[in-house]
């Protein structure tokens, strides 16, 4: 299944600014703790970990739990320091590894 | 016939819902996030609805008090919670890089219960809030 995933970012920031990085991606987060109609409990299915990249430095990355709500969202700051790419990858149960990328241009 | 229905008995009344975190487990949970160093309140606030009508979506925001410069900057940002089946909701690694200490996501929450957020800063000083939330709605409960 091909997955959907969004990284929202200003095109154009001047030096120095502090910019909003948003970042979700469609996933159930199946907790491992619910049952189906027949009783089976469903098996764990969570995305694990998210990284943000900034010119292949990593800048934020978070550890999620079942407690984080389906398609999980992450909005976090980052300083434009240079002109560059701004990535954040998830990946997590049965194999998940996904990356979105977005160029960030800086001015002086 | 008595012994069959005491059977039935004990069936029925053991927990079929998964064992929920206790405040306990969340305490500990959260002396292993502090570790050594000093645990103080203040500084970090945390933005949730006190009334939350839907515990499968929460929207939150936790915000550290910090310059965010390289000689003093927060490390890291963990939420727990008391009463779902985990106490960890999500931990979060920053940096100078950041210019603020913020992070918004969204949770779940099983039934009303607090919330505890932690920020580690880079000199290993902890800081603490905790929020009382009335879930009206639970997570985790339809199929």
């Amino acid at each position: 299944m091909a997955v959907r995933a969004l990284l929202n970012l200003p095109k154009t920031a001047r030096r120095g600014e502090i910019i909003e990085v948003r970042a979700t991606i469609a996933h159930p987060m199946e907790t491992g703790y619910r049952a189906d109609s027949e009783a089976r409990v469903l098996p764990r299915d969570i995305v694990r970990r998210v990284e943000c990249r900034y010119g292949g430095e990593l800048v934020f990355s978070a550890e999620l739990h079942p407690a984080i709500a389906a398609n999980p969202y992450l909005a976090f700051p980052l300083v434009a320091t240079r002109s560059g790419a701004v990535s954040v990858t998830w990946s997590g149960d049965n194999g998940l590894q996904h990356t979105e990328s977005a160029n960030l241009e800086v001015n002086a | 016939m008595t012994l069959r229905r005491r059977h039935w008995l004990a069936l029925a009344l053991s927990p079929a819902l998964p064992a929920t975190a206790t405040p306990e487990a969340m305490e500990a949970a959260v002396k292993a996030f502090v570790g050594s160093g000093s645990l103080r309140s203040g500084r970090i606030t945390l933005d949730i609805a006190p009334l939350v009508e839907n515990g499968n979506t929460v929207p939150v925001t936790v915000s550290v008090d910090s310059p965010m410069t390289a000689a003093d900057h927060v490390r890291s940002i963990a939420i727990f919670n008391e009463r779902n089946p985990q106490h960890e909701v999500a931990v979060f690694q920053l940096g100078p890089h950041n210019g603020r200490a913020v992070v918004s996501t969204r949770i779940r929450l099983a039934t009303s219960q607090q919330l505890v957020a932690l920020a580690r800063l880079n000199d290993g000083s902890c800081w603490q809030t905790r929020v009382d939330v009335i879930v009206t709605l639970a997570a985790c409960i339809e199929s």
